[in-house]
């Protein structure tokens, strides 16, 4: 039988396997979305902490309501970087939380790698929302949820992320999820948001935007950080949204049946134009709807057991 | 007192004898070396299968005090380098206060006076409060027994200021021992810049960040006539600079880590802290570099960088962790067991590396046994197997990725001006 890992920080630990056991539990976990009340007592009696040192409302609220409808007792924690910068020790900090009793801790932090120390410092599971530039394995589960869900399948897809590769979380867990289970990838971003080696992950890169989208299934855009605009990774915002922006020309030139995604929250107008982002094509806010259901599973999974059924009961 | 160290492989190759032998110790001092010495009244040490070679001494460690008692001072770093066969070590100016003043100096040598362990050489600063901007006084604490400068730890940003010290350093024929690292270049950097730093989504250091700073700090040294050493070298393109520059007769000498040899990015896999180090450890083909260019002179010493921190500053975030790792106890058997049991250097290059170059490099005696030179005599046993534990470091901090690994070679006695300072795990009073 598939197990899951203690914790999960990133989808670069996970087998095929794996994350197709978390993918069909999604999917079970979805139909509860269906009926008049969503709330199911499988996880009744479990605490689950969300532990944010970074602002976050979308993944957080993803997975308070995701812990909710499954009758687990959610916890919002928002740590001030203020308090990292008074000197408190993050290790102390998890120990404190682990000794409240709690079975999930999800952590949300700047610092890659910090879920792992947390996940080596406590008993509790561990699920990282996403830690620096390493990973965020939910929003990597639920971009291929939702393609398995929009296109019926993973292996053989031809996969497309455009945007700040080098400084993406989300890029690296879409990369390392849709390699194990089949699909092609390329990024496509100027050299200066590339990081070095990703070609041995097994990536393609592009700079052309239009010839890369020409041939993909999937495009998965990714935010700029405004506030990243001092790292002159590129001269303006005008010219990045010329030569990388997805707008309606673009789109036109691709396949008719290319499916947009977006993790969210979206500059429009300049990695993506408002027209695309509510297109036919675009899955954007079915993304976020699929978030809850996937949050549902691994909580599920990680800690009320196998039976698949138990879920729906 | 008078010893014999009887029996052993004795390894001096700056000495006139090598060999099968022993050696004998007099007042402090190598009276006889050879074989079959008459014993007379001496005590005997026996050294049957063990290696018998000079002291080694540290270019590169970090006694923290003063300032910093909490994590290291002069009597635990230096009781930690006769644990490691160090009978000598020069400790970097970056203390609080700085060493950047006679006091500091003679304050260090003091201690280390009272201590009684390894001798220990101050290095002074180059700049005040290594700032990088005016010279300290290098005269007065050369006087005082610095026996060479550095601002370790910082990098030598400003090239005017640089020039102003090789020029400067001249009156004294003290070298500037520089770490080098563009610190805009390095920016938020964490790593090693490279195919782990994408994986485990860290800021790298590129290795660039180093090897243009050796290419202008070689060509400052070039113009002034001034003696350069680098510290901790980690990157394949600086080792190549500096083999380019000593075949045109810079005077140039270079320095790597232990861990520098047998550390890699990858091994960040686990965002281990006690990994973190600076300049980082780099790739795979980075560290085959520098064991070649150890092999092949181009690098002339080992030294250990060793830098002691307590716990609370390193287990913590990656990020936020201190840089740095403890090493005098550990870098014989890991330079043993990584470089020497696999035939990538002889024992003979080992013990140049680590006590000839540098005796050498900092013109201090050591490095040689021969008839009225100083006994400071290491003895190892280069097929003793042993585990590197947490609670059995002499050094106050144990923060060493090593904790927990099996080595193959481990010193057994110390002598120190003729003087047995360490035997068999125990430390003389």
């Amino acid at each position: 039988m598939v197990k899951l890992p203690k914790d999960i920080l990133g989808l670069r630990d996970l087998s095929p396997e794996q994350i197709q056991m978390i993918l069909e539990s999604a999917t079970s976990c979805k139909d509860i979305f269906k009926r008049d009340i969503k709330k199911v007592p499988t996880l009744r009696g479990k605490t689950v902490v969300t532990l944010f040192f970074e602002p976050s409302t979308r993944t957080r609220t993803s997975f308070e309501i995701a812990a909710k409808w499954m009758s687990a007792d959610a916890v919002n924690l928002t740590v001030s970087s203020s308090s990292v910068a008074k000197g408190e020790s993050f290790v102390d900090t998890a120990k404190t939380i682990e000794a409240m009793g709690v079975d999930v801790i999800i952590i949300r932090h700047a610092l890659a790698g910090t879920p792992k120390l947390l996940a080596d410092s406590v008993r509790s599971h561990v699920i990282n929302a996403g830690d620096g530039a390493h990973e965020h394995p939910t929003q990597g589960l639920l971009d291929m949820f939702t393609m398995q869900e929009k296109l019926g399948r993973i292996a053989g897809l031809k996969v497309l992320i455009v945007g700040d590769i080098m400084h993406s979380r989300v890029a690296k867990s879409n990369i390392w999820g849709l390699l194990k289970m089949g699909a092609q990838v390329s990024v496509c971003a100027p050299p200066t948001m590339i990081p070095p080696g990703i070609e041995s992950l097994g990536v393609k890169v592009e700079t052309n935007l239009d010839k890369a989208l020409a041939e993909t299934d999937v495009v998965n855009i990714l935010r700029i950080q405004l506030e990243r605009q001092n790292k002159a990774s590129f001269p303006t915002l005008k010219e990045y949204s010329r030569l990388f922006g997805v707008n309606e020309e673009r789109l036109s030139k691709a396949r008719p049946d290319l499916l947009v995604m977006h993790p969210g929250p979206a500059n429009l107008g300049v990695e993506i134009s408002e027209a695309v982002s509510v297109c036919n094509q675009s899955v954007i806010t079915e993304q976020v709807t699929n978030g809850v259901a996937v949050r549902m599973a691994l909580l599920y999974l990680l800690t009320g057991g196998g039976n698949q059924d138990a879920i729906l009961h | 007192m008078r010893y014999c160290i009887k029996g052993g492989e004795i390894v001096n190759p700056a000495g006139e004898f090598s060999g099968i032998g022993d050696v004998l110790v007099d007042s402090g001092k190598v009276l006889a070396i050879g074989r079959d010495l008459p014993i007379e009244d001496a005590e005997i040490i026996d050294a049957k299968g063990k290696i018998v070679c000079p002291g080694f001494i540290d270019l590169h460690t970090h006694l923290r005090e003063p300032g910093r008692e909490d994590k290291e001072t002069v009597l635990t770093g230096t009781r930690a380098a006769v644990r490691g066969g160090y009978t000598a070590v020069a400790c970097m100016a970056n203390t609080q206060p700085v060493a950047d003043n006679r006091v500091t100096i003679e304050y260090i040598l003091k201690k280390a006076s009272e201590a009684g362990y390894a001798r220990v050489y101050p290095i002074g600063a180059i700049t005040k409060e290594l700032k990088g901007e005016e010279l300290a006084e290098m005269g007065d604490m050369a006087a005082a027994g610095a026996v060479a400068f550095s601002d370790d730890g910082k990098t030598l940003t400003n090239p005017s200021v640089l020039r102003s010290a090789f020029e400067y350093a001249k009156i004294f024929g003290l070298p500037l021992l520089l770490h080098v690292e563009d610190p805009i270049l390095a920016g938020t950097g964490v790593m090693h810049e490279g195919y782990w730093s994408t994986v485990l989504g860290l800021s790298g250091i590129p290795s660039i960040a180093e090897t243009v700073m050796i290419g202008r700090d070689i060509k400052i040294a070039e113009y002034t006539g001034g003696k350069v050493h680098f510290c901790h070298l980690s990157a394949a393109g600086s080792a190549a600079l500096i083999q380019e520059a000593k075949k045109r007769g810079v005077q140039v000498t270079a320095e790597v880590t232990p861990h520098h040899l047998s550390l890699i990015d990858e091994d960040l896999q686990g965002y281990g802290s006690a990994y973190r180090v600076s300049p980082p450890l780099r790739s795979a083909e980075d560290r085959d570099a520098l064991q070649k260019a150890l092999r092949d002179g181009t690098i002339d010493a080992i030294a250990t960088d060793h830098a002691p921190h307590t716990l609370e500053e390193k287990h913590r975030e990656f990020p936020l962790a201190v840089t740095g790792m403890t090493g005098l106890e550990t870098a014989l058997g890991i330079v043993w067991t990584e470089l020497v049991v696999p035939c990538k250097l002889s024992p003979a290059q080992l013990i140049e590396k680590l006590s000839v170059n540098p005796a050498r490099i900092i013109n201090q005696p050591g490095g040689r046994l021969q008839p009225g030179d100083p006994a400071d005599i290491t003895v190892f046993d280069p097929t003793q197997e042993w585990e590197v534990k947490a609670e059995e470091f002499a050094s106050r901090s144990n923060n060493s990725p090593y904790i927990g690994r099996k080595l193959t070679g481990k010193v057994v006695t110390v002598l120190v001006g003729g003087e047995i300072k360490f035997c068999n795990e125990k430390f003389a009073e």
